[in-house]
């Protein structure tokens, strides 16, 4: 008997390199993200701009991980969805929705507009268009739920108003994300009614079943120590993401779902485990987003990027505008409201990669230089809003 | 007084009201339970201005001192509407023979039909007291139920 055989068998050939290049990229993301914080800016457009450097045409290339860092971007997706599913209760959704409908009305139509026109102009395609609508259309949840608590707004009269709208857009993933999927891949009328039809019902089914059931499925998968706990709930996220993959839905909306269903303690305890997690494989995700670009491609779309952000800040300072107006906020809470939410981040770059994924590579640069664009600008400018705002501060009436 | 509840998706809880005075104060309370004060300029009425963060523990002490004095009064209040109950306070004078056992010993409920419901020790006050809470020399129970009631208890904890 070779007892050395199985320990030989694992060290499989290119082993090393793998296990170098994955090691070495997720060092080189710890000091970056370090680096971003340190000035208060989100670790995302880094992320990228990492991803453009050692992917293909890029300063240094990684061969021997290609494979991991692809199941990896994949897994890391997943989780971001999921974890965003677990952010908010049925209860959350239900008085956001009392107040804030118009709110997310006015979000979509000046957003994914200007997007919808850059695509169709740039690309000539109505996919195209389809998905730069989206890009432009979803503030990122993450740099804007951050940067509100790190500039101590939390109390501020604007900042339900700006959670009203991260969550209404949050919620209208669920049925954008199977509608690009269904698109991109190539399907017809018929088949987007069917995907998108499904996962509207699958949404209501989930949000109204975990109102009434919720607590006691998330007992079943949750009463556990922390180990069952995270495999549990990992491995259900990843069936369910396989199956929303078979029917032709993108895995990201099966995930969102489980993150919908499971409630209260069962949620908060997910959201503990599950965050590291998560945290290693977004870094993945959005490195080889920034992989799937040739830097060489950038330049060129600069320009129509920078104008796309340009229009697309003004629009959404416009949105926050009117719906902290809706809470009764004075002119420098709207701007500030505004300002926050331009960040446009990981949602941006979760359809920009969908749809190069899906073989719609003509998107990928556009929406990454667009996300480096709003992901730092965003931030920086919300700092300054009281500034921003002062010329249209009414003069106060001096008696 | 009205508190103005809103909920914060992904965050927590923001709670606001307005104070005699007119100054307006907001609570808002994160899932990892940490509290943070805030008061709003008049130079901007929707910034709100940070006075101070409770971690966990913290947040639980300033409950304590704001509030179990009140419950207190608030039971007062209570036995002054519903006729027939009394809430009066008994100490634990030292030589009682349940200085050093436990409130559950004292079957002060079976026995007398009124209820310990706070319990008083130096500046500390602590509500609901449990059967297994301990009882010291100088504590205080306030206690509810109808003056006859009392009058047993009072009896009870300081037969010698």
């Amino acid at each position: 008997m070779n007892v050395n055989g199985g320990l030989a068998a694992a060290a499989t050939p290119g082993i090393a390199d793998l296990l170098l290049e994955v090691g070495a990229v997720l060092f080189i993301l710890g000091i970056l993200g370090g680096f971003a914080r340190r000035f208060g800016l989100s670790p995302v457009p880094l992320y990228l701009l990492a991803g453009l450097v050692l992917g293909e045409g890029g300063a240094v290339s990684l061969d021997a991980s290609t494979g991991f860092l692809a199941v990896g971007a994949e897994i890391g997706l997943i989780l971001l969805l999921l974890t965003l599913g677990l952010e908010f209760s049925a209860d959350e959704f239900s008085s956001v929705l009392r107040r804030h409908v118009p709110s997310g009305v006015v979000d979509l139509l000046l957003n994914a507009t200007p997007g919808a026109v850059a695509g169709w102009l740039l690309f000539d395609s109505w996919t195209a268009a389809l998905v730069m609508a989206g890009v432009t259309w979803v503030s990122s949840s993450g740099i804007v739920a951050r940067v509100v608590s790190d500039l101590g707004r939390l109390a501020n009269r604007e900042t339900p108003s700006v959670l009203a709208i991260l969550v209404l857009e949050d919620i209208a993933m669920a049925v954008y994300l199977p509608l690009v999927a269904v698109l991109v891949a190539g399907g017809g009328a018929v088949e987007v009614l069917i995907g998108v039809s499904a996962s509207v019902t699958a949404v209501l089914l989930v949000l109204l079943g975990s109102r009434h059931f919720g607590d006691r499925l998330s007992h079943r998968l949750t009463d556990a120590e922390d180990e069952q706990v995270l495999l549990r709930v990992f491995g259900i996220t990843l069936v369910v993401a396989g199956l929303t993959t078979l029917l032709d839905a993108s895995a990201a909306v099966g995930a969102f779902l489980v993150g919908l269903a499971l409630t209260g303690q069962a949620a908060e305890r997910s959201r503990e485990l599950l965050s590291p997690l998560r945290d290693i494989f977004a870094a993945v995700f959005f490195v080889s987003f920034g992989l799937s670009i040739d830097p060489g491609t950038l330049p060129p779309v600069l320009v129509s990027a920078g104008i796309l952000a340009a229009i697309t800040l003004v629009t959404k300072v416009l949105t926050g505008w009117y719906a902290a107006g809706r809470d009764g906020a004075g002119t420098r809470g709207r701007m500030r409201a505004g300002l926050v939410l331009a960040a446009r981040g990981e949602f941006a770059v979760v359809i920009g990669g969908i749809a190069v994924v899906s073989g719609l590579e003509e998107v990928g640069p556009v929406t990454a230089a667009y996300v480096l664009i709003l992901a730092v600008a965003s931030p920086v400018l919300a700092r300054f809003a009281d500034e921003i705002a002062r010329p249209f501060v009414p003069k106060p009436v001096t008696a | 007084m009205d508190v103005e509840e809103t909920l914060l998706p992904g965050v927590g809880r923001r709670y606001e009201f307005t104070l005699q005075d007119g100054h307006r104060l907001c609570v808002v309370s994160t899932r990892d339970d940490h509290y943070t004060v805030s008061s709003f300029d008049s130079d901007d009425p929707d910034a709100g201005r940070t006075l101070f963060r409770l971690g966990e523990e913290e947040a639980v002490t300033m409950a304590e001192i704001l509030g179990a004095p009140r419950i207190a009064v608030k039971l007062a209040d209570l036995s002054r509407e519903v006729p027939g109950l009394a809430s009066e306070q008994v100490e634990i004078v030292s030589g009682s023979p349940y200085d050093g056992r436990s409130l559950g010993d004292t079957q002060a409920r079976t026995r007398t039909g009124s209820s310990v419901v706070a319990l008083v020790r130096d500046d500390q006050v602590i509500a609901s007291p449990l059967p297994s809470q301990d009882l010291m020399a100088g504590d205080v129970l306030v206690v509810i139920g109808t003056s006859d009631g009392i009058a047993k208890i009072r009896t009870l904890l300081e037969a010698p």
